[in-house]
């Protein structure tokens, strides 16, 4: 084994143990589970919106449509049709991942400003289905009413409801799925298709990679893997929110990816993290807290432009 | 055999016709090298074979098929790989991973998953023979944007190779390069010539490269095709003469 690939095992290690230990050195260092618990879906939803941006180079602007399409998918089932926490994870994915399907077919034809000024447009179809139809979503309101239910194992049951230590580990493992479900996408022969064509369409297309499908491919899998964080996201707040399909969420899972670092895997987690750190921290100084929020991501992509973790990489390189 | 059948084709985008009426017959093994001066219709030419437009009338046959309306990666797909001017390739991963890419679409791997380790193990004992073949191989874990202009275009041209392509299109595969780097890239192609067979198109401006290379050259002047043959036909061809000499004054 090389240098290279024993320092990058013992990275994947420190940031694995990092994720086990969270409940433990959160609490000390000042924080909350819970605070843990949404750095780690909203990092997942910015990994989503990365898979896209950072490994096909191609910016989506509406990703939050189907982050927030999982998560009234998964608060409807709770809702109105069974009290099972997994099936309301797979149906909020699904719901999410069907429509990118669907409408991905109409967005991957267009590039750069068209593709990311389609993809908002289609966004907020969403967000005003949600915001106008009353009667299913609860409108401006948000969807209440649901709750997340104990998973029920047979032999016992997991109550991930009123233990926040419990919800946390059931929420790192399906983080653990979908990470590893991506990664291993990354690393295949379709992945390296991707990659092919971030660096170069023009050499992908005369390689003979039909380009427009393999973008279509990547983009539903990417709804696919923000439905699912939208689904935990419901379970975390027990609540969906309109707000949660706007583009300016989108925005912000954006914002994120590339304050992390956008080539690679695990800086949308990073600028998850920093993201809803200072907003825990800030917010409850100023009601103002994104300009100081904005101001750390102007910092950071004038003089890091590969972001938090690519600054990290290389000045340990 | 003929691998490559142009009829008649003619491409006009609104009042300006680019190529006109031009037909060409490329046969296996042939190296054919098209020439003419700026803004003949060379290029749009070549990308009428690659397949970046149709042709406005007239028709392409490929392995004695007509791929006329068929799209750029279905022609890929069918054995036809192309360099371009400009060299195109992935800078910021390392030679061997451009033409491992190459490697995998050319094996139907493109959509897998996974690759088992057997497959991976064939697929890289290619990819290091292309490498071999155009004298890479000592910097194949190199990033290929901060390569030499002369290794990047050998770069280029392994990708091609990796298709495993009935046909190679190169279009002035020496643009912008040296004495030095000329003569690397003029040596490479004419190892593919004449000791791995390859048919090879190509478009180029240095009149050196072309009689050293090519079996046929074809001139094109003003979208026509306005002769055809051996270098040495060519060189004592009085039109050809005229054109270029025209051309220049």
């Amino acid at each position: 084994m090389s240098a290279e690939q024993i320092r990058k095992l013992v990275v994947l290690a420190a940031i694995w143990a990092a994720l086990l230990l969270a409940p433990y050195w959160m609490v000390p260092l000042g924080g909350y589970t819970a605070l843990a618990t949404r750095v780690l879906v909203l990092g997942l939803a910015a990994m989503s919106v990365n898979f896209l941006l950072g490994f096909t180079g191609v910016l989506s602007f509406g990703h939050a449509a189907y982050f927030g399409l999982g998560a009234y998918g998964a608060g409807l089932t709770l809702k109105f049709l069974a009290a099972s926490t997994p099936l309301a994870l797979v149906l909020g994915m699904l719901l999410g991942g069907l429509c990118g399907a669907i409408l991905g077919t109409l967005i991957v034809r267009r590039r750069g400003v068209y593709f990311a000024m389609v993809t908002i447009a289609f966004g907020q179809v969403f967000y005003y289905i949600a915001f106008q139809w009353s009667s299913l979503t609860g409108g401006d309101d948000g969807l209440r009413g649901f709750s997340r239910q104990p998973i029920d194992f047979g032999l016992f049951k997991l109550d991930i409801l009123s233990s926040a230590d419990n919800f946390y580990y059931f929420v790192l493992f399906c983080f653990a799925l979908v990470a590893g479900a991506m990664a291993f996408i990354l690393r295949s022969p379709f992945g390296r298709t991707m990659i092919a064509i971030r660096e170069n369409e023009r050499r992908a297309r005369f390689l003979g990679i039909p380009v427009e499908r393999h973008i279509w491919i990547a983009f539903t899998l990417s709804c696919f893997f923000m439905g699912f964080a939208g689904a935990l996201y419901a379970l975390v707040n027990n609540f969906a929110d309109p707000r949660g399909l706007h583009y300016s969420q989108s925005g912000d899972f954006v914002m994120m990816a590339v304050m992390g670092g956008m080539r690679s895997f695990w800086g949308p987690l990073l600028g998850a993290a920093v993201f809803v750190v200072l907003q825990d921290y800030l917010s409850s100084i100023t009601v103002n807290w994104m300009s100081f929020v904005g101001l750390l991501f102007v910092l950071v992509v004038l003089f890091f432009p590969r972001g938090l973790l690519g600054f990290l990489q290389r000045s340990k390189a | 055999m003929n691998v490559l059948e142009i009829n008649n084709v003619t491409k006009r985008f609104g009042n300006l016709v680019a190529v006109r009426d031009v037909s060409l017959n490329v046969a296996k093994g042939e190296m054919c090298a098209i020439i003419g001066p700026n803004g003949a219709g060379k290029t749009t030419f070549f990308n009428l074979i690659s397949g970046f437009f149709p042709p406005t009338s007239g028709n392409i046959v490929f392995d004695g098929r007509d791929i006329t309306r068929l799209s750029t990666h279905e022609r890929v797909t069918r054995g036809m790989a192309r360099t371009f001017q400009i060299t195109e390739i992935f800078p910021e991963l390392t030679v061997f991973e451009n033409v491992r890419i190459s490697a995998e679409v050319a094996g139907g791997y493109r959509l897998r998953p996974w690759i088992s380790r057997s497959e991976a193990t064939k697929l890289h004992a290619g990819v290091e023979e292309i490498l071999k073949l155009v004298s890479l191989e000592g910097k194949a874990d190199r990033l290929v944007g901060e390569l030499a202009h002369g290794d990047q275009r050998a770069a280029e041209i392994a990708m091609a190779l990796a298709l495993e392509p009935h046909l190679l299109l190169l279009d002035e595969p020496t643009a912008g390069m040296g004495d030095q780097e000329t003569f690397q890239v003029t040596q490479l192609i004419r190892r593919l010539h004449r000791e791995s067979n390859y048919t090879i198109v190509l478009i180029e401006h240095d009149m050196r490269v072309v009689f050293h290379l090519a079996d046929r050259i074809c001139v094109l002047d003003q979208g026509r095709m306005l002769a055809q043959g051996t270098p040495q036909e060519i060189a004592a061809n009085e039109t050809v003469q005229a054109a270029y000499l025209g051309n220049a004054a």
